[in-house]
C-alpha cells in the first residue's frame, strides 16, 4: 500500500504549525463572532423598528452581505483601502472586519427573525397580568428569543469557522496555508502528503466544529 | 362601592371600520354577565378595551374607580385588578406550570415565594391540576393549559374576571372541564365577564345577558332564561336559531 503521507506530520514541527495555523483560524473566529453577537443582537432589536429609514438602511445592508461573496469583502477591505485611503491595515484585522460585517448583519438577521416569531399573545397575556414593558421583554420575549436563537447562531459560528480558510487569500498563515506550505515543503520526499494533511486539516476542522454543534443540539433538545 | 366595571358612551374604529358603536355598560360586583353574538361582532375586542390592550377613539372606561388609559402608568395597577384569560393557550412555553402561575405575584406584586407557591398549589388543587406543576406547557392538553392559565389569573386577586371564548379553541371533551372550574367560580361570587359560544353554559352561568352585533348592544337583559326562550329583538332570535337544528 502506498504511504498516506502522515507520517510528514511528524517531521520537525509540523504538527505544532498546523496547531498554531488552527488557533489563528479560531482566534479570528472567536473574536468575530463575539462582536457580531453583541452588534447582532443590536442590530435584530433595530431590525424590528417601523422607522421606514432604519429598515430601507438595515435591508440594504443585509443584502450587500449576502450577495457579496466574503472573498470579495476581504480584498475590497485589505486591498483597496490600502490604495484608496492610504492606510495600511493588517490582514488580522482586515479579516475580523469583514466577519465581523459579515457576521453581524447575518446574527441581526437571525435576532429580528427570532423576536418577529414570537406570538403577540404572548405579549398580551403577560402585559394582562400586570407587567411593565421592561418586564415583559426581560422575563417573557428574550429568554424565548435566546431559545430560538442558539441552534440558528451556533449554525452561523460553525459557517464562519469555516470561512475563515478565505483569509489565506490576504495573506494570513492559518491552518490551511501552513498545511500547503507543509506540502509544498515534502513535495519529493513525500509525495501523498496532501492526503494525509489535508486529512489532518480536516479532522482539525470536525474536532472544533463538532463540540459547538453538539452543544447545540443538546441546547436545542433540552428547551422545545 | 358596588360598580366594578363602568364603560360609557365607548367608541372604537380600525380605519374606516367601526367595530364599536356608542356602548354603555355597568358591571356590579360579584356578578356574572355573558356576552354573546356573532363572530366579528366587537364582543372581543370589547373585552380587551376594559384592561387597554385595545386604546379607544371616544368614551370613558372604568375599572374599580380608576380611568383606564393606556397612556398612563396607572394602568399597570388596574390590569392586576383584571384578570384575563384568552382563547388561544398563552401559557409562557419556556416556564413550569408553578413558573407560569407565580410570575406575576413575585414580579409584579412583590410576594414572597413560599406564600405565592403555597398559594399556586392550593389554586391548582381545585382545579385539579396538583400532581401538574412542574410539568412544561407543552405537556399538558387545551384543558389543563387553560385552567393554568385561570389558575395564573386568580392568584394575582383580581376584582374582576374577563374570559374571551376560553374554549373556542378546545377538542370537545375538554371544554366541560374548563366550564366547570368557570362554573365553580361563579359559584363563589367571583365577578365575571364571560365571551363565549357555549349556549347552554352562558345559560347556566349568566346574571345577566349581553347580545352584541355589529358593535352594537341590541339586547341586555338579566332574565336570562327568557332571553333564551323568547329574545325580544329579531336580531338575537336569528342568531340564537343558529344554534339549533330541526
Amino acid at each position: 500500500m502506498q504511504s498516506l503521507g502522515i507520517d510528514v506530520l511528524f517531521k520537525g514541527t509540523n504538527m505544532l504549525r498546523l496547531l498554531k495555523g488552527l488557533w489563528v483560524s479560531v482566534e479570528i473566529s472567536l473574536i468575530a463572532v463575539f462582536i457580531s453577537i453583541l452588534l447582532g443582537l443590536i442590530a435584530g432589536i433595530l431590525m424590528t423598528s417601523r422607522n421606514i429609514v432604519v429598515k430601507v438602511f438595515f435591508r440594504g445592508y443585509l443584502e450587500i452581505v449576502r450577495i457579496m461573496p466574503q472573498m470579495v469583502l476581504l480584498f475590497i477591505v485589505y486591498f483597496g483601502t490600502t490604495r484608496v485611503l492610504g492606510i495600511n491595515i493588517e490582514a488580522k484585522l482586515a479579516a475580523i472586519i469583514v466577519f465581523v460585517f459579515w457576521g453581524t448583519a447575518e446574527m441581526g438577521d437571525l435576532v429580528r427573525g427570532s423576536i418577529k416569531s414570537i406570538p403577540k399573545i404572548q405579549y398580551e397575556s403577560a402585559y394582562s397580568l400586570g407587567m411593565n414593558k421592561f418586564q415583559v421583554y426581560f422575563y417573557i420575549i428574550l429568554p424565548q428569543t435566546f431559545r430560538r436563537l442558539t441552534p440558528l447562531s451556533i449554525n452561523l459560528v460553525t459557517r464562519m469557522i469555516k470561512t475563515t480558510s478565505l483569509v489565506m487569500m490576504i495573506g494570513i498563515v492559518e491552518v490551511l496555508k501552513v498545511s500547503q506550505q507543509i506540502i509544498e515543503a515534502n513535495r519529493r520526499s513525500s509525495p501523498n502528503a496532501a492526503f494525509g494533511i489535508f486529512g489532518v486539516v480536516f479532522l482539525l476542522y470536525f474536532m472544533v466544529c463538532f463540540p459547538i454543534s453538539r452543544i447545540s443540539a443538546i441546547l436545542e433538545k433540552r428547551w422545545t | 362601592m358596588n360598580e366594578l366595571i363602568k364603560v360609557d358612551h365607548l367608541h372604537k374604529s380600525y380605519d374606516q371600520n367601526t367595530v364599536l358603536r356608542d356602548i354603555n355598560l355597568t358591571i356590579n360586583k360579584g356578578e356574572v354577565v355573558v356576552i354573546i353574538g356573532p363572530s366579528g361582532c366587537g364582543k372581543s375586542t370589547f373585552l380587551r378595551c376594559l384592561n387597554g390592550l385595545e386604546t379607544i377613539d371616544s368614551g370613558h372606561i372604568e375599572v374599580c374607580g380608576h380611568e383606564v388609559n393606556t397612556t398612563s402608568k396607572e394602568i399597570y395597577k388596574i390590569r392586576q385588578k383584571v384578570g384575563m384569560v384568552f382563547q388561544s393557550y398563552d401559557l409562557f412555553p419556556h416556564k413550569t406550570v408553578i413558573e407560569n402561575i407565580i410570575l406575576a405575584p413575585l414580579k409584579v406584586q412583590k410576594r414572597n415565594r413560599a406564600d405565592a407557591e403555597k398559594e399556586a398549589i392550593e389554586l391548582l388543587a381545585k382545579v385539579g391540576l396538583s400532581d401538574k406543576k412542574d410539568y412544561y406547557p407543552r405537556q399538558l392538553s387545551g384543558g389543563q393549559k387553560q385552567r393554568v392559565a385561570i389558575v395564573r389569573a386568580l392568584i394575582m386577586h383580581p376584582d374582576v374576571l374577563l374570559f374571551d371564548e376560553v374554549t373556542a379553541a378546545l377538542d370537545p371533551e375538554m371544554v366541560h372541564e374548563v366550564l366547570q372550574t368557570m362554573l365553580e367560580l361563579a359559584k363563589n361570587g367571583s365577578t365575571m365577564l364571560i365571551v363565549t359560544h357555549e349556549m347552554a353554559f352562558a345559560r347556566a352561568v349568566a346574571d345577566r345577558i349581553v347580545f352584541f352585533d355589529k358593535g352594537d348592544i341590541v339586547e341586555e337583559t338579566g332574565d336570562v332564561k327568557a332571553f333564551f326562550d323568547a329574545p325580544k329583538t329579531e336580531r338575537a332570535k336569528n342568531f340564537l336559531k343558529t344554534f339549533t337544528y330541526d
